[in-house]
Order: C-alpha cells, then structure tokens, then sequence
C-alpha cells in the first residue's frame, strides 16, 4: 500500500520502498485498483463516506501475505478504524473481509524487523538527521526503536536525538486546516526542536506529518529538509538516490 | 462576580486568540513540563501501572452497568446515617436545592470547597443572584474568583496565571471582599500562599454553611470523599454546622474497598504526587463533630445522555485528574479558555459534547476537532478513556447531525469528502485524479518560489481555500509523475 499521499505527492517515497524491499529479496506488487486507507474521511466524521473507500481497500490487498505501507498513520487506519467503519455500515461481508486484511497491514519499520527480521538493510546514508516518531507509528501501532535500530544500522549516518520527540508535529490530517493555527503553533515547537538538533535532514515514518513539519522548515529557510524513513534506507553506496525502475540488474536480491 | 463561559466562539477562533497571548503559552509551557514530568516519574514507579489502570477502569465500567442499583444503594446508605439526598436533573435543580437551603439557614455567604460538579452547573451565580456570597478556598480557584477570571483547568484553574500576575491580583482585589493582602506582598510563592491563608481564615471561622464536590462517592458505607493538597477542603468539611455536596451522578463506587484503586491513580495523575496530602471521608452526620445538617445533591446534567452513548460513555469513568489536559499539545499551547467549559482539554472536548449533545451549538460541536488525535491523553489517563476514539466518534456524530437536508446546501467539507470517497473508491478515478494534478503541478511550479533538494517546486502563500495550508507553510507542487503512473510505465506487476 503506497497510500494516496505517496501516490499522488511523494512518489519517490514509494519508489523507495519497492526498491528497498526488492533488495531484501521481497517479491513486490502494487495493485492499481488501491487508492487511500478512508482515514481522511474516519478522522474527519464522514464515515458514509469512508464505506467505499475501505471495500477498496479490502478487495485491493486481500490474499497478500503482507501489505506494507510507508506510513504508520495509514497502517493504524487499516487496523484499527477499517472495522469500526465496516460493522458501523451493518455490512457483514465487509466486516469479515477487514478482519482477513486489516492484520495483514505492517508499517514498513514493522515489517522489515519483525517480518524480515532485518537491521541492517545494507543503506549508506552519510548525513546528520534527527528522527521524529509520528504519533499513529508510536501510539496506535507501537512501532517502537524499531525506526531508530534502523537508522542506527545506516553507514555513515549520525543520529540526533531529538528533544520532546515524541509530542506531536501538529499535523493531524484535517486538523492541520480546521484549526491551522494551532496546528502551526505545534509545528513551529517541532520545527525548533529539530532545528536545534544541528541535523540537516529530519526523518519520519510518515509523509503526511513531514509535509507540515517541511513546510513550515522550508517556509523558514531553515536549511533543514525532510525525508521519509524509507528513502533513506534505500539509499546505497552504488545508488544514493531512487533511479529507474527498481527491478534493474544492479537492484536484484543480495 | 467571576465571568462566564456563554458565548464563547468555536475552539478555532477562540485558540487563534488564545495563541497570540506570549505570557498565556510561557506560563503554561512551563506549568505543564513540570507537571508531566512530575506525574511520568511517580508512575513510572509503580510496578503494574497498567494493571491499576485496568482495575480502575473496570470498577468504573461495571458500577456505570448498574448506575441506577448503585445509586439507590447510595441513597439509603446515605440517609440511613443521617444525610439528606436530593436528585438532581439538571444545573438549574441543583442550584434551586443548595440555594434553597442556604436561604433557609439565612446564610449570606456559603465557603466552598474546589469543586467541577458545582463549577458545571454555575453555582456561584445562582447563590449570587440570591445574594448569597460563594467563597472560593482552594488557592487556583481564589485567583481565579479574585481575578474575575475563568478557570482554564480542571485541577489548577488558575495554570494561565504566573506568581507576578497572582501578586497583582491579590493585591488589587483581595481588599474589596475581605483581609486585603499585606502591603509588602512579594511574588514568592510562600507569602502568596500566606496571604491567602490569612484571607480565608476568616471565612473559614464564619461561615455556617459549606459547599463541596466529592471525588468518590461509596455506596455501601453512605461515604464521601475529597481529595485535596491545601487542607481549605477538610476546613469547609468540618467547621461549618450545614454542608451541602453536590455529586455527579457517575462518581459513586460500590464499595470502600474500591477506593484502594483509586486513591493510587488519582494522586499520581493529578498532582504528580505519591499521595495527596488531605484525603477527607465523611458518612452522613457525626453527632457532635462536624457539620450537623449534611445534604447530597445527586447530579444527572447530561450524564444519562453520556451513558447512553455506546462509545462515548467511557468519558464518565473520569476520575477529573487532568493528566489528559497537561499531556495534551494542543492545551499547552492554547489554554483551557478556548474549550469554553470548566471542562478543557482532551476530556472536555468529550465530555462537553456528551453532556451537552451535538447539533445544537456551533461552539460543542467545533470541540471533538479541536485534537490532532495524536493519542497522548490516552496513554496518560489512569482510567484509560481512549479518548482520541470518542473524538472520532463524536466528530462522526456532528457530521450526521449536520447532514444537509434536501432543501440546503451542504458544506463544502461535505460536497469535498463525496467528491473524495468517490474518486477514492477506485484505483483508475484516482490515477485520473492526479493525471489532472499532475498538469497543475507543472503549471502551479512555475509559480513557486522556492524549490526542494531535486528541484520540484514548493508553493508559498495561495489565496482561497488553499490558505489555511499555506499561510505559514509551503507546500510541494503535485509531482510531474504519480507513483501510479510511474508504475505502470516502468512495467510493474500487480
């Protein structure tokens, strides 16, 4: 699941993870019937409206051994709001059809340590970041240090902590234009903490929260950038940045 | 003589207000660090943290399934030693009882002691209107009626209010309604708290009639009980000849012994402390000794709504800590006044809504959003209210409530959110969806500025609905390419 986000605005985060994931020797798919995980519409009130969204879903991963997803905010949809909406629509079917898929969703960290049961994915990443644990990654699934032991694994990155980690960016899906003044006020404390960090890149699990922290960084000219978890761990000494199509030679199974 | 929360506007605009006061974020930034880390280090002491939190929770489910049996069970046990009960349907019943008693003990002026019950219902002005004077005597809350202010906290309602300022209040008020404060009175904490002593003192030795809450209510033993740090509680409880407390419906325990649970979680999620210093019980009348007229005003106000709710009835397991309030990053930073209620933060922006109903009023139905749902209060409430579900739920309930007839235009929210289900319910209308972006984007990035590392351009501040975003941040434009697209024209499976 590359997500709706991912798709539509960081494609490159998706490229990354197929790329990372074909490396460790994972057979990828991305069914093109999939479009979003229905949180926008959940969080927002509108569960009507997140019926269809979810029966995509279900009909788009079900049979997978494993649906992946670059964002921990999506997985915790999946698994924890997919059946609320489904038994809140009285539709049976459906409710057992998120039962068969919802546990099959992992957050990307989750996957790569628990499944795969990988650190050190072989990244080479030589910069200074700072990693901000996303609320739904830390609070809903409990990912964790899993994201950190990662990090830690990548030559030639240094990590700095960062202070008040884990109080929220302030993005909060619609609540960043409902009430953006408070989501901004948020985001301005996250942006100074990163910022006093000295680190050059922030890194999260979670495009959606990095679309804020980032645009309030880049509205600053801080001179700080954001990247998602999984660009990074694709990143290698032969291939620093996502290129073409992952399934090339030089990205083939180690 | 204090203000009034009626009128407030909707949590955004009263946050937008609320943000731009520097000396309103320093002060609360300050009060609730140092509380959150007081309260993470007392918890993190207790072995089988996660174990009281459960039993507290499960207390509190199993008396809300047998509310009605518990609370007749209150009742007789209360009368029988001497107590009078009194049920209350809403605010305006209850502060008929406690004012009618008053007035017939001839009372000018009633003490009281810190309680939530009595600030929901707005007692103060119904005993004012009377001309009957409410004394508050716990520290926060004197400032806050000194200062003709509002509470913003459900423990320390005066948290919006460092010493210099609580310096100035003293002095500039405490004169009218009693012992003013010395005139050397500095902003150290210790002679602030001495002013106040002396301030209320009189009070205390005067007053015939007290006012108070309860923490707990036991039904087996007919016990009250009040936590408190400052000891103004346990003089209103045994100085005055008449006390009257006024109970929410959802506060009574089974048995003694389940106070065991409870007098662990509250202290330790409150004020931070192992164990609060005052812990007053009293059952009935005690010839003799204390108050010798004991009333129990039993308050409903909406609770019976709350129970009703599936999902929302959780809220009343509530044991009004504040833990949910001093973890909360949108409380810290816009304080407690812009909620509107003596109930803010995380709980309040359930509670208000549960109690009150939503589809009624602007302001209750803008508070379940007033929350990035980033599940904080959750984890830091000792009766594990998930209260980011209840807020989800809430918001779905004022989405139906507002579902436009046939004959009115529906919001825009909701035309975008159809117009977004319906794209979002297939894989090839999304793709079209963002082939369209996609032609934006190339079109808006001439338009931007300033550009991220790879040279994709980010927008600055855009007019109409896009400014909520881009007011203060900038925002890629649409990438040239989907994941979608590129997909498919890569040749990947699936």
């Amino acid at each position: 699941m590359v997500t709706c986000i991912n798709d539509a605005m960081f494609p490159e985060t998706g490229k990354a993870v197929v790329r990372l994931l074909r490396r460790l020797g994972v057979e990828v798919e991305f069914p093109s019937s999939q479009t979003c995980c229905a949180q926008p519409m959940v969080n927002t009130g509108y569960l009507d409206e997140a019926v269809p969204v979810v029966r995509n879903f279900v009909d788009s991963f079900a049979g997978y051994d494993a649906v992946v997803t670059p964002s921990g905010s999506c997985a915790g949809s999946a698994r924890h709001q997919h059946g609320l909406v489904a038994r809140r629509s009285g539709d049976q079917g459906l409710a057992d059809a998120v039962d068969r898929v919802s546990p099959a969703v992992y957050e990307l960290s989750e996957f790569l340590v628990d499944v795969l049961g990988v650190e050190d994915v072989g990244a080479y990443f030589p910069h200074t970041v700072t990693y901000h644990p996303t609320c739904h990654s830390l609070r809903m699934l409990g990912v964790g240090d899993r994201p950190t032991r990662l990090l830690r694994a990548v030559r030639g990155l240094r990590l700095i902590d960062l202070p008040r980690a884990e109080e929220c960016c302030g993005f909060g899906g619609t609540f960043a234009v409902k009430n953006a003044d408070t989501s901004v006020a948020m985001g301005s404390d996250k942006a100074r903490h990163v910022r006093s960090t000295g680190a050059e890149v922030v890194v999260a699990g979670d495009n959606s929260c990095l679309m804020h922290i980032g645009g309030l960084l880049s509205r600053q000219r801080s001179g700080v950038r954001v990247m998602h978890l999984a660009e990074i761990l694709a990143s290698t000494e032969s291939s620093p940045t996502a290129k073409e199509h992952p399934v090339d030679a030089a990205e083939a199974p180690r | 003589m204090t203000g009034t929360f009626v009128g407030m506007p909707p949590f955004p605009s009263a946050a937008r207000t609320a943000l731009a006061d520097t000396q309103l974020r320093a002060n609360l930034a300050h009060a609730t660090s140092t509380i959150r880390a007081k309260r993470a280090g007392v918890v993190a002491e207790v072995d089988g943290w996660e174990e009281l939190r459960l039993a507290g929770a499960a207390i509190k489910d199993n008396t809300l399934l047998h509310l009605d049996e518990h609370l007749l069970r209150l009742e007789e046990s209360l009368t029988a030693r001497g107590a009078t009960v009194h049920w209350a349907r809403d605010a305006a019943e209850a502060c008929a009882v406690v004012v009618d008693i008053a007035k017939r003990y001839g009372a000018e002026e009633v003490v009281k002691v810190k309680s939530m019950a009595t600030a929901e219902i707005d007692l103060n002005s119904a005993l004012e209107a009377e001309g009957i004077a409410a004394w508050e005597t716990d520290l926060a809350e004197l400032i806050v009626q000194l200062g003709d202010d509002l509470p913003s906290h459900i423990l320390v309602p005066a948290i919006h209010r460092n010493r210099a300022e609580i310096r100035e209040i003293f002095r500039s008020s405490m004169g009218s309604v009693g012992r003013p404060a010395p005139e050397d009175l500095s902003d150290e904490p210790a002679r602030l708290a001495e002013a106040a002593r002396l301030h209320l003192r009189e009070k205390f030795l005067r007053a015939k009639v007290a006012v108070s809450g309860a923490n707990f209510a036991v039904a087996d033993s007919g016990t009250l009980v009040v936590v408190e740090s400052e000891g103004n509680g346990r003089m209103c409880l045994t100085l005055p000849e008449v006390l009257v407390s006024v109970v929410g419906i959802e506060k009574v325990v089974p048995t003694w012994s389940d106070l065991d649970v409870f007098l662990q979680l509250l202290p330790r999620s409150s004020t931070g402390e192992r164990m609060n210093p005052y812990t007053s019980t009293w059952s009935g009348v005690t010839p003799g000794d204390g108050p010798q007229e004991v009333h129990v005003v039993l308050l409903d106000n909406g609770r019976t709504r709350a129970l009703a709710d599936e999902v929302g009835r959780q809220a009343l397991r509530c044991i009004r800590c504040s833990a949910c309030l001093n973890v909360c990053p949108v409380y810290e930073r816009t304080g407690g006044h812009a909620y509107g209620s003596v109930y803010p933060g995380p709980i309040g922006a359930i509670l208000n809504p549960l109690l009150k109903g939503v589809g009624v009023d602007d302001q209750t139905d803008s508070l379940p959003y007033a929350s990035s749902l980033c599940g904080a209060c959750f984890e830091a409430c000792p009766v594990r209210i998930d209260i980011p579900s209840v807020l989800v739920d809430l918001r779905a309930q004022v989405v139906d409530a507002h579902r436009a007839p046939r004959h009115r235009v529906p919001k825009a929210e909701a035309v975008a959110m159809k117009g977004a289900a319906f794209t979002f319910g297939s894989g090839s209308r999304l793709g079209a969806a963002e082939r369209a972006s996609s032609l934006f984007g190339r079109l808006a990035g001439r338009a931007g500025r300033r550009t991220l590392p790879g040279g994709r351009r980010l927008l600055g501040r855009i007019p109409g609905p896009g400014a909520a975003w881009t007011d203060a941040r900038d925002l890629p434009v649409p990438p040239a390419e989907s994941f979608r697209a590129w997909w498919r024209r890569t040749g990947g499976r699936g």
